[in-house]
């Protein structure tokens, strides 16, 4: 982790998405340290995880994480959203080695994640699906459809992270757990911030989809 | 009678039992025709957006998903995710439609949908088919099981009354000087009664897959007439093929008519898809007119 500060001053002239980046930074740094099963050498191994990164503004954080872990090279960080560079402000599954899905057009991820959740389960794999969602990105009305059809189908090897900076329109009220424990799913509420209590709560065991609201500091 | 949904139904079922990575993705419409106890089959309730989100994420995970719904909820609703989950994760998928531009025209607008194959049009690598007969439905549709790309099928409550060969570009039906007829799907039989009523001497190809373009097959054909005079007849959008036509025979002075459903109204008209067919003169007094003052002279 102490190496992510310099990663990420690798990449400069994302000045519009640095707060969002930085808001996912400690979510994105337990997941790959400590949750994850997967590794470079097994990005695509059937059994992995899977991450998903839904919420594809500011990936300079997961670019980061990403290079720190060594599924890319270090040196691609300094030319980010040049023409030849791999790596734009929305991240591709095509060009960069380790990420699960294209995104940037908010509400995709989760009923991706979903999907890829049914596929782990009918492959037999021993693989579980974790998701990154935006708080604002919940206003996508194709987010509640896949909250709802989540439960539905069973989806326990499903983990959705909500990053939670209350950048949300409207908000939420009665809190963003509510809206996934109602339709079913195991929910907690930690600190975005709090290493510890991030990985307690993403390692908790959960026999249904489960949400983590990660709240973190609200954005400017 | 089998009909082109029952011919689709048929073949995906057969498709479940036999191929472990076939799956299917519904959003209530005809879910009931495949076996819910399968886990390979998923209905995601009135969802089209996440239909389509699923099917992506089985996909990424090694499935073949097999998408299904009417028209209108199949392609337009979820345009995005088609653009999106499936085109730019680079992945394949099935998808497959019924309902047409209007097979059921007492329904309204709401479930009409002529601009499907133009919107797929729209994304690079989807092969579009665009069968006429239900017996053409199975082959294209099993070879679109076997393999990883992105297959669109519009299946259509309109047929004409014979199949005709499949999966090898463009069919020549019938030999000609004066020009060239290009009738996709269901179209054809009102076709070649127009062309037969006018006693117009053109060539008349047909073709179940539209794209690809079978650009080698159409060059071909305007190369044994005297005239290149081509009219493209379209069960859907007028004129979605069109910029094949020209990129086709660019190089040859060429006439082009492009004939389908209209775009210029938004016709609000209940009634039959007979009704339909000839608001858009795509009945076959409609189209002999057309025959008859393109080939003039």
């Amino acid at each position: 982790m102490q190496r992510i500060p310099e990663l990420f001053a690798r990449m400069t002239g994302d000045e519009k998405h640095e707060w969002a980046a930085a808001s996912t930074i400690d979510v994105l740094w337990v997941l790959y340290d400590k949750v994850l099963n997967v590794t470079p050498d097994t990005a695509d191994d059937p059994d992995r995880d899977r991450f998903l990164l839904s919420k594809g503004h500011g990936p300079m954080a997961y670019y980061a994480v990403l290079a720190e872990k060594g599924f890319i090279e270090e040196s691609t960080l300094d030319n980010w959203t040049s023409w030849d560079s791999p790596l734009g402000q929305h991240p591709d599954r095509v060009l960069v080695n380790g990420v699960e899905i294209s995104s940037g057009s908010l509400g995709h991820g989760l009923p991706i994640a979903v999907g890829t959740a049914i596929g782990q389960r009918i492959s037999g794999s021993r693989g579980r699906t974790f998701v990154l969602v935006g708080d604002g990105e919940l206003d996508e009305g194709s987010n509640h459809e896949a909250i709802a059809v989540a439960s539905r189908l069973g989806v326990a090897n499903l983990t959705a992270v909500v990053v939670d900076n209350r950048s949300a329109m409207y908000g939420w009220p009665g809190g963003i757990a509510r809206r996934f424990a109602v339709e079913g799913w195991q929910t907690a509420e930690v600190d975005g911030r709090d290493h510890e209590a991030l990985l307690a709560a993403l390692t908790a065991p959960h026999d249904r989809p489960y949400a983590v609201v990660a709240e973190v500091e609200k954005s400017c | 009678m089998t009909t082109m949904r029952q011919a689709f139904v048929r073949t995906v079922n057969d498709g479940i039992a036999t191929d472990q990575r076939i799956a299917v993705v519904t959003a209530v419409i005809s879910s009931n025709e495949f076996p819910q106890e399968n886990e390979r089959v998923v209905d995601v309730g009135i969802r089209e957006q996440t239909m389509v989100g699923v099917a992506s994420g089985l996909a990424l995970a090694g499935l073949r998903p097999v998408v299904h719904s009417y028209a209108p909820f199949l392609v337009e609703r979820p345009y995005e995710q088609i653009k999106l989950d499936i085109g730019h994760q680079d992945v394949g998928a099935v998808f497959v439609s019924i309902g047409a531009s209007y097979d059921d025209p007492v329904w309204g607008r709401t479930h009409q949908s002529p601009g499907d194959v133009a919107l797929f049009d729209t994304l690079p690598g989807w092969t579009v088919h665009v069968p006429g007969h239900p017996d053409e439905v199975t082959p294209l549709l099993e070879q679109a099981l076997k393999d990883d790309d992105r297959v669109y099928m519009r299946l259509s409550l309109h047929e004409n009354t014979q199949a005709h060969p499949v999966g090898r570009g463009f069919t020549t039906l019938r030999h000609g000087k004066r020009g060239v007829v290009l009738a996709v799907g269901p179209m054809l039989d009102r076709v070649l009664k127009a062309v037969e009523s006018e006693n117009a001497d053109v060539t008349v190809l047909y073709a179940a897959t539209v794209r690809p373009f079978d650009s080698d097959g159409l060059r071909k054909a305007v190369r044994d007439t005297d005239h290149v005079d081509v009219m493209v007849v379209e069960p859907y959008l007028e004129g979605t093929s069109s910029h094949l036509v020209s990129e086709t025979l660019q190089h040859i002075p060429h006439r082009l008519r492009s004939i389908g459903v209209k775009r210029h109204a938004e016709l609000r008209n209940y009634g039959t898809a007979e009704d339909h067919d000839a608001a858009h003169d795509l009945d076959v007094v409609g189209l002999g007119s057309a025959v008859r003052s393109f080939f003039r002279g």
